[in-house]
This record gives C-alpha cells, sequence and structure tokens, in this order.
C-alpha cells in the first residue's frame, strides 16, 4: 500500500482547509450556487435527487482496513449507514450535509483519503486490475505506475481544465479486469523481450458515443510511458472540442481525425515532452514500488482445503480465485444479494471486510468495477474463516460473474441525471434468476443496466446490457445484446423495441432460454451470441 | 398546476415552497401559478434554497402529485429503499411514485 509523504498530506489538508473556507462563504452568501458549484464538484460534491452526494477517490481501488474503516464510520456518522461503491472503484454518500462536508473531509484525510478530481472535466481516479500483485498472469503490478499516474495527475496544471473528464485504467495482464479499453487511455502493461513497457489504447468510452480505443502504440518503454501520456493529453488538450460537450471527449476527436493522425501528433508531441524530463528517476520508482512489495507469504502454506460444506464448497468455487502464490487465494465479496441493491454495503458489513482484511488479508482490500471487494490474499486455511464471517454478514453471496451479478448505476431512485430507475429492474433480474444451480448452468453472463445514456452502468459492455430512457414521462427498457468489457471487448448493440420493467425482465429470461437451446459445448452466453448472431434471440423475444 | 422545489443550502433535503416557507413534504405545496420565477429567484438569493425550479403538477385529494416521475422519486425518496423515504411506516407508500 502506498503510504502518504508529508507532501502528499499537506495538499490534501489544504485542500480541505480551502474547502472548508469555501464553504463558509457559500453559506454566509459571499459566494453564489453559480460561483460555488465548480468548486464543490472539484470536491467530489455533487447535488443529487434527494440530498448532495460524495464521491470518495479510492485510488486504483486499493485500500486498507483502517481507510475502510474509516469508510464505515463515514456512512454512519454523516451518512445514511450505507455507501455505494461504484464502477469506478469509487464510494458515494447519497445523503450528506453541506454544512458537515468540511468536518467528514478533514476525517478522510486523517486516514490519505480524499474527494479530489473525482468529478469535473479532469483527470479522474486512475483504475486498475482489482487482482494487482495477485494475479498469476500479471507480468508486473500495476499499481505502481497507477499510484505514478495518480502522483503526475493530481493538480496537474495543464489538465485541470480539460474538454472534459478523462479516465485512465491500467492493467498488466491478457486478461482484462478493468474495462481497460472502454477508458480514454487504457495501458496495459507488457514486456518484449524482457523489457517492461506499455501497449497504449487512446479513445475509448461508453457514455452517448461508446467507442472500444484503438492501438495508438503497441510498445512504449516503461520509462518513457509518463512523458508518452502526458503528449497523449496535450494532444487532446489542444484539439478537443470545448464547444460541444456531447463531442469533447478524446474518442470523438480520434474518431474525427482517425486514429493514424492523433498517432502521428501524439509521437511529435513526445518528441518534445522527452526533452522536458517529467519521467521519474530510476530511485523514485523504485520508492512508489517499494510500497506495493509483495506481502509477507508463508513459502509452506497449505494448498488443501477441506469442502465438506456444500455451500462452502459452491462458494469456493465461484468466489474465490487463483493466487500467484501457492497456499493462498483472491476472494471475491459480491455484494450482490438476492434483490438486494448492487454495490451498496452497510456500514457494518464494511467494517466486517475491514476486520476480515486485517485479520486474513495483510490488510488489503479492493474495490472493482464491477461494485465487488476483493480480499487479495488470503490463506486457503482461512478461506473457511473467512466464508463463515461473510456468510454472518450477509455477504456470501456465491454468484461471481453469474447474471445476478448484475452491474447498475444508481438510476433515477437518485442521480439527477437519470431517466429510468436501474436498481429495481436489477433486483427483479436477480429474483428471477435466484436459484442458484439455475445461474451456474447458466454460466458467465456480464448483465449490466445505465439508467440514462451517460451508462455509468455500462450497459454497452454487457453480455447482456439494458439501458433505462424516459418515453414521454415513462420508463422504457431497452435491452442490448453482444457486449463485452474484457480482453474480447466489443459493444452491444439494442435489438429492437424497449420494454416496460416487466418486460425487459422477460425479455432477459427469453435471451437466456435461446442461449441454453443453442449453446455447444462450453460456449458462455456471449460465445454462442456471437456464434449464431442476433436473429435467434430477436425472434425468441419479439416473435 | 405549477411548484416550486429545490433543495435546502445547508442540508441538500428536498424542499417545497408552501406560498410562505419551505417544507420537506409535496403535500404543503402551493400552486405557484406564473410567479414561480419571481419567488425562485427571491428565496435563492436569501440562501433559502438551492437549485430551485418549477414543476408540472396534479392536484389530487391527497395534495399535489408532480407530473414527473422525476419529481416524485425526490419527493418521497428512493423507490428501493422505503426505510430512507419520508413515510418509512408505509410499506405502499412507494406506489404513490409509480
Amino acid at each position: 500500500m502506498y503510504k502518504y509523504d508529508n507532501y502528499d498530506q499537506a495538499i490534501v489538508d489544504a485542500r480541505v482547509a480551502e474547502f472548508r473556507d469555501q464553504v463558509s462563504r457559500r453559506l454566509s452568501g459571499e459566494m453564489t450556487e453559480d460561483q460555488f458549484k465548480p468548486l464543490r464538484l472539484m470536491n467530489g460534491l455533487y447535488l443529487q435527487l434527494h440530498a448532495y452526494m460524495l464521491r470518495v477517490a479510492i485510488p486504483y481501488g486499493t485500500l486498507d482496513s483502517r481507510q475502510m474503516r474509516m469508510l464505515a464510520h463515514i456512512a454512519r456518522k454523516y451518512d445514511r449507514d450505507y455507501g455505494h461503491f461504484t464502477t469506478r472503484q469509487n464510494i458515494q454518500y447519497n445523503w450528506i450535509k453541506l454544512e458537515q462536508c468540511a468536518d467528514l473531509l478533514e476525517e478522510l484525510a486523517s486516514v490519505e483519503m480524499h474527494a479530489i478530481q473525482t468529478s469535473g472535466n479532469c483527470i479522474r481516479n486512475i483504475s486498475s486490475d482489482q487482482y494487482a500483485g495477485a494475479a498469476a498472469d500479471e507480468v508486473a503490478d500495476p499499481r505502481p505506475w497507477a499510484e505514478l499516474l495518480r502522483q503526475w495527475s493530481s493538480f496537474h496544471p495543464e489538465f485541470s481544465y480539460l474538454p472534459r473528464k478523462f479516465k485512465i485504467a491500467v492493467i498488466a495482464s491478457r486478461e482484462d479486469r478493468a474495462a481497460m479499453r472502454l477508458h480514454d487511455i487504457g495501458i496495459e502493461l507488457v514486456k518484449q523481450d524482457g523489457v517492461l513497457g506499455a501497449r497504449v489504447f487512446v479513445g475509448g468510452g461508453m457514455g452517448r458515443t461508446p467507442m472500444i480505443a484503438p492501438e495508438i502504440n503497441p510498445f512504449v518503454r516503461a520509462d518513457d510511458l509518463l512523458s508518452y501520456v502526458e503528449a497523449c493529453l496535450r494532444v487532446y488538450n489542444r484539439y478537443g472540442r470545448r464547444d460541444n460537450i456531447y463531442k469533447a471527449r478524446i474518442k470523438i476527436l480520434i474518431h474525427e481525425i482517425g486514429a493514424d493522425a492523433y498517432r502521428e501528433q501524439v509521437a511529435v508531441e513526445f518528441a518534445h515532452v522527452k526533452t522536458l524530463g517529467i519521467d521519474p528517476p530510476l530511485a523514485e520508482l523504485e520508492r512508489i514500488s517499494a510500497f506495493f512489495a509483495p506481502p509477507a507469504f508463508e513459502a509452506d502454506a497449505t494448498d488443501s482445503v477441506d469442502r465438506s460444506d456444500p455451500d462452502f464448497a459452491v462458494w469456493i468455487d465461484q468466489n474465490v480465485k487463483v493466487h500467484k502464490q501457492s497456499g493462498y487465494a483472491i476472494v471475491n465479496i459480491s455484494l450482490k444479494p438476492i434483490g438486494g441493491i448492487p454495490g451498496d454495503a452497510s456500514s457494518a458489513q464494511i467494517d466486517v471486510m475491514a476486520d476480515l482484511a486485517e485479520q486474513y488479508s495483510f490488510d488489503e482490500l479492493r474495490i472493482t468495477h464491477t461494485q465487488n471487494i476483493v480480499l487479495p490474499h488470503v490463506a486457503k486455511r482461512d478461506l473457511y474463516a473467512v466464508w463463515a464471517a461473510l456468510n454472518d454478514a450477509g455477504l456470501a453471496n456465491a454468484n461471481l460473474d453469474l447474471i445476478s451479478d448484475i452491474i447498475a448505476c444508481p438510476g433515477l431512485d437518485y442521480c439527477s441525471l437519470a431517466n429510468a430507475r436501474s436498481i429495481p429492474v436489477a433486483q427483479k433480474i436477480a429474483l428471477r434468476f435466484a436459484d442458484p444451480a439455475c445461474q451456474r448452468d447458466l454460466g458467465e453472463i456480464k448483465l449490466k443496466i445505465s439508467g440514462c445514456i451517460n451508462g455509468c452502468g455500462h450497459h454497452h459492455a454487457g453480455h447482456i446490457g439494458i439501458l433505462g430512457v424516459d418515453r414521454k414521462g415513462v420508463e422504457n427498457y431497452q435491452l442490448l445484446l453482444g457486449g463485452s468489457g474484457a480482453e474480447d471487448v466489443s459493444l452491444g448493440k439494442i435489438i429492437g423495441p424497449g420494454f416496460d420493467e416487466d418486460g425487459i425482465v422477460d425479455a432477459v429470461e427469453k435471451a437466456t432460454e435461446v442461449y441454453k437451446k443453442l449453446r455447444q459445448a462450453d460456449e458462455r452466453f456471449i460465445d454462442t451470441y456471437r456464434r449464431v448472431g442476433v436473429d435467434p434471440f430477436k425472434e425468441a423475444i419479439y416473435g | 398546476m405549477k411548484l416550486l422545489t429545490g433543495n435546502d443550502l445547508k442540508s441538500g433535503a428536498v424542499t417545497w415552497w408552501t406560498g410562505a416557507g419551505w417544507s420537506l413534504h409535496v403535500e404543503d405545496a402551493a400552486d405557484v401559478g406564473e410567479h414561480g420565477e419571481a419567488i425562485l429567484s427571491a428565496e435563492q438569493g436569501a440562501r433559502r434554497v438551492n437549485a430551485a425550479y418549477v414543476i408540472a403538477a396534479v392536484p389530487t385529494t391527497d395534495g399535489p402529485r408532480p407530473a414527473h416521475i422525476k419529481d416524485r422519486v425526490r419527493a418521497l425518496g428512493p423507490t428501493v429503499r422505503g426505510d430512507l423515504t419520508l413515510k418509512p411506516a408505509d410499506p405502499t407508500a412507494g406506489e404513490w411514485i409509480i
């Protein structure tokens, strides 16, 4: 885990003090809302349907138990006893009072956390692979690079007022667990002839104009990476549109000028940036990397697990993944109870997860973009104890990557941008497929729901996607099929007219029935869809 | 009818113009007719409300019902957490939204 140095702490503390003053001036009337709004947004404070909403950054989704307990404390003291984990590996609180916000941020700062750059047209929280440092298939730990990018992008003077918000993901495995190519910049660390570098993809995104990022450079040496990313941003900052919010993302720029032209511009800018010496010296990279050194794994930890408890065995098979260290495992905690609210956790549950991390996972937790939690380093001998504690807390849902492991944005129940509610649809679908055996028979199905075209629920990246729209004041839901945010990235397509709330649940069920009828061998839903095409699904759903 | 709604500056809570002040309950909301913008301007200036706007509503025997679902969600609370609405003891309260 990265630890703040005095400089990190000082800038976060200074920002809290500055925001306290700004809030005070807003409450006293020295500032109008028009003047105050951009300032509160720079500190992650939105005004949503019911109250102020605070988005707290969790850098690359990594935190320790002390920080996790603080998130629970914030939920209890300043909110309504729960938090909502997001598709950007952050947490949101929905019921924040403006007059208490500075106190809240001060408490967050005491555990090296903040809400800076979780809104606004700047570089947002850097996201990464939730299995970083634990995955057997990674070529390097992506977190030092994500941390380097975090430091570089924090308060970057050139990039605080970009044409539009900017999202960066860093992974280091072929298996993409971070929807890397659906980011403004996606970085995949790779090795070429033993040299560490990165494939750099630029111009991906979801929202109203979804695009898969094209590869802009197949190999940027690691010691050039920061300069290269700076060049990518500079070209965007220079040519990105500021006259039309809907055409302001970098994906539009690259689409309009073409990847080749953009690549050439970046190459020219990169040659200039390299003369500025912004890439960190080796000593700084080593300093950062040292924070992410592997924990003290036991070399002779047992690999055997007693699977005699059938519920435990099911959970192991579904939610526990292979660790690079023998005798250890990666534990996924699903925040998707059947009929529950995807991504929500009570303060008590957050505390339980913090306790388990401290006791069993070298004090580390991860937040996933699929709105779940990970304990990255659990000794296999401790798995039963972890499962039992999770079960007691209502957190042992054995549905990772199954149809009830649904991504859903807050939707019209909370969000002022939404056109339709997402959560009730997710709940109804989960209840329709509540039978665990039925879910397991269906296998991996990534189902993702957004309550508006902005796509916070990643509907374009769902094997099955649902988009809520407003049709003359009535909620309506469109069905998309064929998307993926993984290494087999693709964009789902709307297959026909929309449905009401119950109709979309029926449509999803019909899609799964088509899959069950047509699947071959070990095909997943998405594999069958890609092989047979949309027609059999359309016929079953609309025929 | 037309209602004036916004959020309380300090707490962020949804509020409704009653004709004399602000209430958390849409049942108390008054028809502002064509005066919404003028009231809005004065009240925002006095920092008694934030991000206020005028909405269409339908009068009913139980009080005004906002015309759009978004404002009905604002008026009562999230449909998926009855315990967090203004009527936590009424399990059927959410039906008013839909």
